[in-house]
């Protein structure tokens, strides 16, 4: 089990049966602020990294969350959309977004582990 | 002089600034301002705080300006030149909601006027601050007017069911007062210039308060149960729920008062002489109706519709837009303002909104989204 993260504050935690959880970070939901409205992608869509995969609003504004790796949906959380608040109040537990079967090795580049996330959202 | 500061110009500070920073306040720029637009508490529940109870906000970026001449009689008569409403008989200790127009009937800006007695008291919108005292110096002046702008006031407003309260407490004179009225007044032992109103829907007060002072009323004003400080954010989602206008994006230049659904602040007398900017425009468009009207637009899915969202007939026709959107925390979902053809004004009206290229059902309704329950007496 291993978790990166993505330079958009998204994080994508990689299984033992290949598949890859994604979510967004602690640091993204403090910027964001109250949690009111998710948009979760359907079961069987196939996705790019990189690709737009959900949106996600806060009272203030409308973010989208990119997929921090390729791979076709196999479960989201069908919680989230009625308690988008979940989110900020457990983003890397309960407040998970989509579940993915990865499309082969996972493409890390351009990822990050904790440390250089840690270090990268000290920086900002 | 400019009120659009240039990328690294320093952002004014309120006089307050080092009490947000102490309460933690996530500070942003806001109209060359450096302004809280959220506390600890979050946006969320600053919003259904002041619902519930109070909440005190810091308005100082506002523009207050002080009208006077001969007579505040004369001084009314001048300000009619330049706005559409009845000011000769806004009596004294009474405020009224108005419009600066232009030639073209457009709107240079929504203010607030009081009847001070002896003078009449402006409030206007931070971003159009410095055009507007120009303005009214050029028009009024020669016709007698004395422009004095107001730079060492503070303005608070303590906003929500709960304000009544404790304004009773710290001025008890405050409580003979009524919805839109206005008078001097000593709050916690300091001279203010007091206005029941605001900019939530609720009940309460704006204070205008000098700046030296700003800091010790607002700390006296948290002391008091139930009051919690509020920032921008809320104030936004609490006047959109109110069906309020921000200036600049509900209301601007390209709209005028009749297609802004504001002919409730243009009264018979105003409408019926005219003698303002734009009076020929704005009485043609009386007579003869407008091609779209300001509407509220209540999605029927959990999805926000932002600014500048495309509104579509059935047909999938372009027929308006959304002026102002987002998440209503008293309403529980989304709730929004914007411009349709008047054909689809009609409260109960379907309608279609383009959200991320989606189409999501919505329907016209009639504002506000949460009843408003200022207090008249």
């Amino acid at each position: 089990m291993t978790m990166w993260f993505s330079k958009d504050h998204e994080w994508i935690r990689i299984e033992d049966d290949n598949t890859a959880t994604v979510g967004i970070s602690h640091y993204a939901q403090e910027q964001l602020g109250d949690v009111v409205f998710v948009e979760l992608p359907e079961v069987g869509r196939t996705l790019v990294k990189g690709e737009e995969a959900a949106v996600v609003e806060s009272v203030k504004a409308a973010s989208e969350v990119y997929s921090p790796l390729g791979g076709e949906v196999v479960a989201f959380n069908k919680a989230l959309p009625d308690s988008p608040g979940t989110i900020n109040l457990d983003p890397f537990g309960d407040g998970w977004f989509y579940r993915i079967k990865l499309d082969g090795e996972p493409d890390t580049e351009g990822l990050m582990d904790q440390a250089a996330y840690d270090d990268y959202v000290a920086s900002l | 002089m400019s009120d659009t500061p240039a990328a690294g110009d320093a952002l004014r500070t309120t006089p307050l600034d080092s009490l947000h920073r102490e309460l933690g306040a996530k500070m942003v720029p806001f109209a060359g301002y450096s302004m809280p637009v959220q506390y600890p508490m979050g946006i969320l529940n600053e919003h259904l705080h002041t619902r519930a109870h109070a909440g005190l906000f810091d308005v100082s970026h506002m523009g207050q300006c002080r009208l006077t001449g001969s007579s505040v009689e004369a001084v009314a008569r001048a300000l009619e030149t330049l706005v559409p409403s009845n000011i000769l008989e806004l009596k004294p200790g009474r405020q009224r909601y108005t419009l600066f127009t232009d030639d073209a009937g457009g709107i240079l800006d929504d203010l607030m006027v009081s009847n001070a007695g002896d003078c009449l008291m402006l409030v206007v919108n931070a971003a159009c601050k410095e055009a507007d005292f120009a303005h009214l110096k050029r028009h009024l002046e020669p016709q007698g007017v004395t422009v004095e702008v107001l730079e060492d006031r503070a303005l608070l407003a303590l906003q929500g069911p709960g304000a009544a309260r404790v304004m009773e407490h710290l001025a008890p004179a405050s409580a003979a007062m009524t919805f839109m009225s206005a008078g001097k007044l000593e709050v916690a032992g300091v001279p203010c210039f007091v206005t029941r109103s605001g900019y939530t829907g609720e009940d309460g007060f704006e204070i205008s308060v000098p700046a030296d002072q700003a800091e010790h009323l607002a700390r006296h004003i948290l002391e008091q149960p139930d009051v919690a400080p509020v920032g921008l954010g809320a104030r936004d989602s609490l006047r959109l729920e109110a069906g309020l206008c921000l200036y600049g994006s509900d209301i601007d230049t390209t709209t005028t008062p009749v297609e802004g659904a504001l002919v409730w602040a243009m009264q018979k007398r105003r409408r019926e002489e005219g003698g303002f900017p734009g009076a020929d425009v704005i009485r043609r468009q009386l007579a003869d109706g407008v091609g779209r009207t300001r509407v509220g637009i209540l999605p029927e899915g959990k999805a926000p519709a932002r600014a500048h969202t495309e509104i579509q007939d059935d047909s999938g026709r372009r027929i308006g837009e959304i002026t102002s959107g987002g998440f209503g925390p008293t309403v529980g979902g989304p709730v929004a303002m914007g411009y349709v053809e008047t054909a689809f004004a009609e409260p109960g009206t379907a309608v279609t909104l383009l959200v991320r290229g989606k189409p999501l059902p919505a329907r016209v309704v009639a504002l506000p989204f949460v009843e408003q329950r200022y207090y008249r007496g």
